[in-house]
């Protein structure tokens, strides 16, 4: 069954159509990859999956229910947890409370009900010795744990990550992708917007490439980065 | 996941020991003010409700610059409404003035929603000017009420002044003058206002929405995307704070009563002061306006005699403080020693949890 569907969907800043007819149907379960040039448009297409932007054109679905009109709060509702690109933390809030935040208000429930699962996605996150620090004083790896720690908290059935490796040492960079994985085999339905290839490539069953706003490529991630096409416009390899 | 019933290894706590001693000593500070009266002279008894209806639109303003990031300087334009809205149910209505204060607070709750309407279309230091403006057009419009005075204001009637609700009995009971007894009433108010305003503040910040408030403040986008109804927080937080600054513009006006556009709707004396007063103490604390309005008070009983000078040095002095200590003097005080007298963070311990 499939738990996201874009059907066409168009979208242009100005002159400039950053997704330009755009299908896509993600199954339940799978963890997708998207990789694409720098501009390509892969964090406009998550904001369209999250309702920060509405598309000019074309529907979004989830979980059968068209969601193209509904706000983001809505779709967080629904079950659509995202990371930021560049991390977002609730600076002067703690990175326990961060998390109750979004467990709070992304499920509608009590502190109460929600505070030992907080607690144990810490551990899971490997952010429960800074549990009571400020978010605004965490370094950058704790930051990107964080961001998808917050995600988690509102119990998504699909999660957004996007570009959660970006700028992390190796050894940083494998502590993470185990985590990603655990919360795969959990379940959840993973989108990974990454330049890592390799952590990437550890993770996701399917990869996406986008170039231009336009769906490139889709299917087994060996064979499309064996493309000659994919690796001119990704990889710049001269051929 | 969610609603498991094993008993947990962690534990969730907001309380610490200086919250617990704050606890005891604001009773005990409440019960002494109560009782000022029957041994402070009236001059004090004004000066007191001078400090607490200041703290009072200190808290408001700061719940809605420091917790809901709305950084407006027209919120002249509830004080003015609260303040009119009393003396039209005074004059125009013949109600007491007492129970009218009420009316002062829905007034201004009133107002509030179209003001809102359209200052939400502007972001930042559009939206700090659009409410100044919105608050200039209110004074204008009340200037135009001729049963009310029009341009040059009017005073509350004798008649209903000196039989305003408990003064009578106020005045036998204490041994003092009609006019005494109506400070002492008023006084009375103003500190019921301000107990309630910082009990409610407290409590909502708290709150599940109080947790939300905080987040919007510092991310508006990240909150909405984990779930946070960021706009309607706003809409609670500019009304709420209308109702508050309202019932104490009305109560500012029964104790001077006498009113006029350009008093009522000063942008100095009910924005730029309570602005001071909340930078200065510390923004996005509970506090800071505390403090600041003692330093405001102080600098104000100093310096009052010279006149333009008495402005100029707040300037220099709020100018300082931005530069030097940009969290104010309660900021400053938290840094050294780490004491919160009001606090809202939720620690979590136990468990695995060992801290860095």
């Amino acid at each position: 069954m499939a738990i996201l569907e874009l059907e066409n969907i168009t979208k242009s800043f100005g002159q400039l159509k950053v997704a330009d007819g755009i299908s896509l149907v993600v199954p339940k379960g799978q963890a997708l990859g998207i990789i694409g040039p720098n501009g390509a448009g892969k964090s406009t297409l998550f904001n369209l999956i999250t309702g920060n932007l509405l598309p000019d054109a074309g529907t979004v679905k989830f979980e059968g229910r068209d969601v193209t009109r509904m706000p983001a709060m809505q779709r967080c509702f629904a079950g659509i947890g995202r990371s930021f690109q560049i991390p977002q933390p609730f600076d002067n809030l703690s990175v326990f409370e961060n998390l109750l935040v979004a467990a709070m208000h992304g499920r509608n429930m009590d502190q109460r009900a929600v505070q030992d699962d907080c607690a144990m996605i810490l551990e899971q996150t490997e952010l429960l010795a800074v549990a009571n620090r400020p978010a605004g004083g965490l370094s950058l790896l704790q930051r990107k744990r964080l961001e998808m720690a917050r995600a988690l908290a509102t119990d998504p059935k699909l999660l957004l990550l996007d570009e959660i490796a970006g700028g992390l040492t190796d050894a940083e960079c494998v502590a993470l992708i185990d985590t990603i994985r655990a919360v795969h085999v959990r379940g959840v339905t993973i989108i990974w917007i990454e330049h890592v290839l390799h952590a990437l490539n550890s993770v996701v069953e399917r990869l996406l490439v986008l170039d231009f706003g336009k769906v490139i490529g889709v299917g087994q991630p060996d064979e499309i980065m064996k493309r000659q096409d994919v690796r001119e416009i990704y990889l710049g390899i001269e051929v | 996941m969610a609603g498991m019933t094993r008993s947990s290894p962690y534990e969730v706590t907001t309380r610490t020991r200086a919250s617990r001693i704050t606890a005891v000593a604001a009773v005990a500070l409440l019960a002494l003010l109560v009782v000022l009266p029957l041994f402070a002279g009236r001059g004090l008894i004004q000066d007191m409700f001078f400090i607490l209806t200041m703290l009072v639109l200190a808290q408001f303003w700061n719940l809605l610059a420091g917790y809901g990031g709305l950084v407006s300087i027209g919120q002249q334009a509830f004080v003015g409404m609260g303040a009119y809205a009393m003396f039209g149910g005074v004059i125009l209505a013949g109600m007491d003035p007492i129970p009218a204060i009420l009316l002062g607070g829905i007034a201004a709750l009133i107002v509030a929603i179209p003001t809102a309407f359209f200052a939400f279309r502007l972001q930042g230091p559009y939206f700090a000017i659009g409410t100044w403006v919105i608050a200039e057009v209110m004074r204008l419009v009340m200037a135009q009420a001729k049963a009310l005075g029009g341009g040059t204001g009017t005073s509350l009637p004798r008649t209903a002044t000196r039989e305003m609700w408990a003064t009578e009995w106020i005045a036998g009971a204490l041994d003092v003058r009609n006019s005494a007894a109506r400070d002492i009433l008023t006084y009375w108010l103003a500190l019921a206002l301000a107990a309630a305003t910082i009990a409610a503040i407290y409590a909502l910040l708290r709150s599940k929405r109080g947790l939300a408030l905080s987040a919007v403040r510092d991310n508006p986008e990240a909150a909405k995307s984990v779930g946070v109804d960021a706009g309607r927080m706003k809409w609670f937080v500019f009304l709420t704070s209308a109702f508050g600054t309202g019932l104490a513009g009305a109560l500012i006006y029964v104790q001077k009563a006498r009113i006029s556009p350009d008093a009522a709707f000063s942008v100095t004396d009910w924005t730029a002061y309570v602005l001071f007063i909340v930078i200065i103490g510390g923004i996005g604390t509970i506090e800071g306006p505390i403090i600041g309005v003692i330093v405001f008070f102080l600098l104000q009983s100093l310096l009052a005699d010279y006149g333009s000078w008495y402005l100029f040095t707040l300037g220099i002095i709020g100018i300082v403080v931005m530069l030097v200590a940009p969290r104010g003097i309660w900021g400053l005080i938290t840094e050294r020693t780490g004491i919160q007298l009001f606090p809202v963070r939720r620690r979590l311990s136990g468990g695995s949890l060992k801290e860095d």
